[in-house]
């Protein structure tokens, strides 16, 4: 008689994990604007759901914290019921036996803090905070709120300048956004709940790469107001604010200490990444809107930024963040050793190192580390590593970055904690020396890493590359009388200097170093409340028509990604890594869109986040 | 319309060639084909809420709304199949079964009742009561303001309110907020309504199909007592088209119509305040005059009163010249008359004082 079985216990669990896979992406999906106490008793029925049965306050404990909680979250309960909830989550917290338990009971707990407000709103008025409420998803999360739905209906149409002019008409870098955006308008797409977020980034790239932005003419301006304002830094925010502007009739003058246009999509993103012609492809059809004058290699000083304050009828100061920062290491002074902004600023101005022979250490994690050590690989390096203090998964980069920068033969030496570079009888740079780190408890959010007792490790470094962070060059400005914290400059929500009336503030100077689309997103507000402040309420047509929507083809496909160049062959030069998606990987990725502008939330009063 | 792209489609077997443009709903309309509505309000609401327009498509896998989606060239649209049918019983089903039935005693106490648009679709559809628990609501009524009150109990978030304040009025007063997952209306008849922007015009309450939101005077009567007649709002010049509503021989509302200037919009003044008077007994009813003797009022004749008036503005004229006298014309008027009144002014009077308060 037979006693074992290879049959699992339980039959149908094998197939539960199909299942567990579509209740997370239906977590990823999760709609901005939604009331967080809807999300955490959606969470907490979850957990509820968990219990194996045995024990009280886990099995009858988590289901009586729901049913108050429901009960806050339809504003159908008063403040007595929070000090209920919060005593019977601090029961289940420690008296739980397993996780299932107690994990739930701090959750509950942690999210009445966070969300305390909102707590406060429902139980006292009968309403959650304003502002909750579900808009759409893609452009919610896109920083510039660009009307994507409509961009990827005029794709999918092959009507590429339409697609080009939407863009435009919250975002006048299409090129850039095409070739270097983080997408954040991908994180939360409704497409997700069906097969995966729409490749939004793929489909953009598409059309610029199907018609050059050059190539479509921008809508005319507005007739000229005779107001004059100038704009302090010719990056993405900078020059975005300058677009919105001159569109407006507005006459515009860009201040730019550089030799040429686009701030850190130049002077930081190495060409691989951006070809420069392509980022001329957007520069050039901003300026074609006629009422812009550019003065390059133009510093501005306190001195200037008085004058200029006071002959201009508003300003707008969005000079980036161009300094490299620095650490405090032994031998950070030796010859070969530079910061990232250096090399990267270099590379802007197409002066290209030569690392013939030589072996290159970059130390840091984020996307100007892994920009530093594929550019190092292409001036020639003999060998490149990357050294980090924490693990691969910690990265602040780009996953596929860090990906494509491994391909490429880059050495991610982890958990190795920079300690002193050492150097030959000339002062030259020769090696880094790392003390190796275990990774320890999270400390406000994030693995912290702690020394090992382990020896020193020694990595060859002839050249070291300083990626530990941007600074911002703020001083000038301070001694005008602008006010700072931690070096950026403070504004209120409308990007109002403080103190000031006509002197506005944005991009990565304001919110220190963020994204190309923040920095856009935020010279877009500047722009329309310069218009504001000298009194006018520009509205901007885009010239461009929404396509009425297809039906939702809801048949699961994969995600057409965007493949780079072998790897082999595109480590030995700057040329463009990523290759071209077809016409029918572009068609079938615009199929995917769920037009969420027209199905959903979008077609009701407040379900849109867009600026016009 | 000659150049206007056209489609062919197939509407419950009839086939027909339709606009490009058109929704399900108005090429189902253009082959005299009804398609119940409830959430949907023509240029003011077409969020596709209450789907209850719910059509199928060939090749589609869900039921698609009609009144917002368009139609397709080659389309076959089924309006009325027995799968629609069922659909459409349930999301009615779902839709009174939070509508707050006990709070109008199934309908009995309500103002609407009789003029609901939920209850004749549900009628028309074969719905008669909720098959789901319907929740007792017990909310307390928003009704301080003097004109409207809401009853949340009654409302089905059908947002077409929303709708009229955005879209028709542009007030952008009546806003949604949320409660959880719900949407809530937030219509500003609470104890602070002086304090919003609301102007008390009244579009929400014509636009709501429900007992929700609805004129105070509606307490006042019934559908089926009033009788309504088609006539212009006489308190400005703009021309709007309404119906007086009757009960007996008093005039007890109004209700917009879609007429070429008004285009179913009414003002707080045409809806709620030019026709009480009609009714009052401080009306007057013939041309008085004033007996120089007793300082009292005395009916008179049109021709005494007429001679009179006629008399001294040109007793006036004579002694101080046309520029003495100044025509002042009440926005009450029609434009009709306050042309004639300038004219009499230019001319007779000889003097250009001439005025209106209907800037106000």
């Amino acid at each position: 008689m037979a006693t074992l079985s290879v049959a699992p216990k339980s039959k149908d669990f094998s197939k539960v994990s199909g299942y567990l896979d579509m209740f997370s992406r239906r977590i990823e999906a999760t709609p901005p604007g939604i009331c967080p106490i809807a999300v955490q008793a959606s969470l907490l029925e979850s957990e509820g759901l968990q219990t194996c049965g045995k024990c009280v306050p886990c099995r009858d404990g988590i289901p009586q914290l729901l049913d108050m909680m429901k009960q806050v979250m339809r504003c159908e309960a008063d403040e007595s019921v929070l000090d209920k909830m919060r005593s019977l989550a601090q029961v289940v917290r420690d008296t739980s036996d397993c996780a299932i338990g107690y994990v739930a009971g701090e959750i509950v707990l942690q999210g009445m803090d966070t969300f305390e407000e909102e707590y406060r709103n429902h139980v006292q008025k009968g309403m959650c905070q304003e502002g909750v409420g579900q808009t759409l998803p893609c452009e919610t999360m896109c920083p510039a709120h660009v009307n994507i739905p409509a961009y990827i209906a005029l794709t999918g149409e092959g009507d590429y300048a339409g697609a080009i002019n939407m863009i435009r008409k919250d975002n006048p870098y299409p090129t850039a956004c095409a070739l270097i955006c983080e997408h954040p308008c991908e994180t939360r797409c409704r497409r997700t709940l069906i097969d995966a977020p729409v490749n939004i980034r793929g489909i953009k790239k598409f059309a610029v790469d199907s018609l050059h932005a050059d190539q479509v003419p921008t809508p005319k301006p507005s007739v000229d107001t005779g107001c004059h304002i100038a704009v302090i830094g010719g990056g993405p925010s900078g020059m975005t604010c300058a677009y919105y502007l001159s569109l407006m009739g507005h006459k515009v003058t860009v201040f730019e200490m550089h030799k040429e246009l686009g701030g850190m999509m130049r002077y930081g993103i190495p060409a691989y990444r951006f070809p420069r012609h392509r980022l001329d492809e957007d520069n050039k059809a901003i300026l074609s809107t006629g009422n812009i004058e550019v003065k390059l290699e133009t510093y501005v000083g306190a001195e200037e930024m008085r004058r200029i304050a006071d002959e201009y009828d508003a300003v707008y100061v969005a000079i980036g963040a161009h300094a490299g920062k620095s650490l405090r290491l032994e031998g950070i002074d030796a010859k070969g050793v530079m910061s990232a902004v250096q090399i990267l600023g270099a590379i802007g101005d197409g002066d290209y190192p030569d690392f013939t022979g030589q072996a290159v250490a970059v130390i840091g994690g984020g996307n100007v580390a892994m920009d530093c050590a594929r550019s190092a690989v292409r001036a020639g390096a003999r060998e490149v590593t990357v050294a980090y203090r924490r693990r691969l998964e910690d990265m602040t980069a780009l996953p596929a970055e860090v990906e494509s920068a491994m391909q490429e033969g880059i050495e991610m030496m982890t958990l190795q904690a920079p300690v002193r570079i050492e150097t030959d009888e000339d002062g030259h740079a020769r090696k880094l020396i790392c003390q190796p780190q275990y990774i320890g408890p999270v400390k406000r959010g994030r693995p912290a890493p702690v020394a090992a007792s382990k020896p020193e490790i020694e990595i060859d470094a002839d050249i070291v590359l300083i990626a530990v962070g941007q600074d911002i060059v703020s001083e000038p400005f301070e001694e005008f009388g602008m006010k700072t914290e931690w070096k950026q400059f403070v504004a209120d929500e409308h990007l109002r200097a403080e103190g000031f009336d006509n002197i506005f503030v944005g991009g990565d100077c304001q919110t220190g170093p963020k994204s190309a689309i923040m920095a856009i997103g935020a010279g877009k507000v500047a722009a329309r409340n310069i218009d504001a402040y000298l009194g006018y309420d520009h509205k901007l047509d885009c010239g461009v028509e929404v396509p009425a929507p297809k039906p939702n083809d809801r048949n699961a496909y994969g995600r057409v990604n965007i493949a780079e160049r072998p790897a082999r062959e595109r480590k030995n030069d700057f040329e463009y890594v990523e290759v071209d998606m077809s016409l029918e990987e572009a068609i079938q990725e615009c199929g995917r869109c769920l037009r969420c502008d027209c199905f959903g939330c979008g077609t009701m009063e407040g379900g849109r986040v867009q600026y016009v | 319309m000659s150049n206007q792209e056209m489609v062919n489609v197939t509407i419950d077997g009839i086939q027909l060639q339709v606009a490009a443009d058109a929704t399900i709903l108005s090429a189902a309309q253009q082959a005299g084909i009804r398609i119940p509505t409830l959430c949907f309000l023509k240029d003011i609401n077409k969020i596709g809420s209450c789907r209850v327009c719910s059509v199928e498509v060939e090749g589609e896998d869900g039921l698609v709304a009609a009144c917002n989606n368009l139609v397709r060239g080659g389309m076959v649209v089924t309006t009325n199949s027995q799968r629609v049918q069922e659909f459409r019983r349930t999301v009615l089903d779902l839709i009174i079964s939070q509508h707050g039935l006990n709070s109008t005693n199934f309908c009995f106490s309500c103002p609407k009742n009789g003029a609901c648009e939920l209850q004749a679709v549900c009628r028309e559809c074969g719905v008669e009561s909720p098959s789901f628990p319907a929740p007792v609501k017990n909310k307390p009524l928003f009704d301080s303001n003097p004109f409207l009150q809401f009853n949340p109990n009654l409302c089905i978030a059908c947002q077409r309110c929303v709708g009229a304040c955005n879209n028709q009025a542009c007030n952008h007063t009546l806003q949604t907020g949320k409660r959880g997952v719900r949407t809530a209306i937030l219509a500003p008849f609470g104890e602070d309504w002086k304090s919003t922007d609301c102007e008390s015009c009244g579009c929400c309450a014509a636009a709501c199909p429900t007992g929700a939101i609805t004129l105070k005077r509606r307490n006042d009567y019934r559908e089926w007592e009033v009788k309504k007649t088609l006539t212009t709002c006489p308190h400005c010049a703009v021309g709007c088209q309404y119906y007086l509503v009757t009960k007996g021989d008093k005039i007890v509302d109004v209700e917009e119509f879609d007429g070429s200037s008004n285009k179913r919009r009414l003002c707080v003044k045409g809806r709620s305040a030019s026709f009480d008077f009609v009714q009052s007994e401080d009306r007057l009813t013939s041309p008085l005059i004033k007996n120089p003797e007793t300082g009292e009022f005395e009916k008179a004749t049109w021709d005494e009163a007429l001679d009179l008036v006629a008399t001294k503005f040109g007793q006036i004229k004579q002694q101080h010249g046309g520029d003495a006298l100044a025509a002042f014309a009440c926005s009450r008027s029609t434009n009709e008359d306050i042309y004639m009144l300038q004219k009499m002014a230019r001319t007779v009077f000889e003097t250009n004082n001439v005025d209106n308060c209907a800037r106000v």
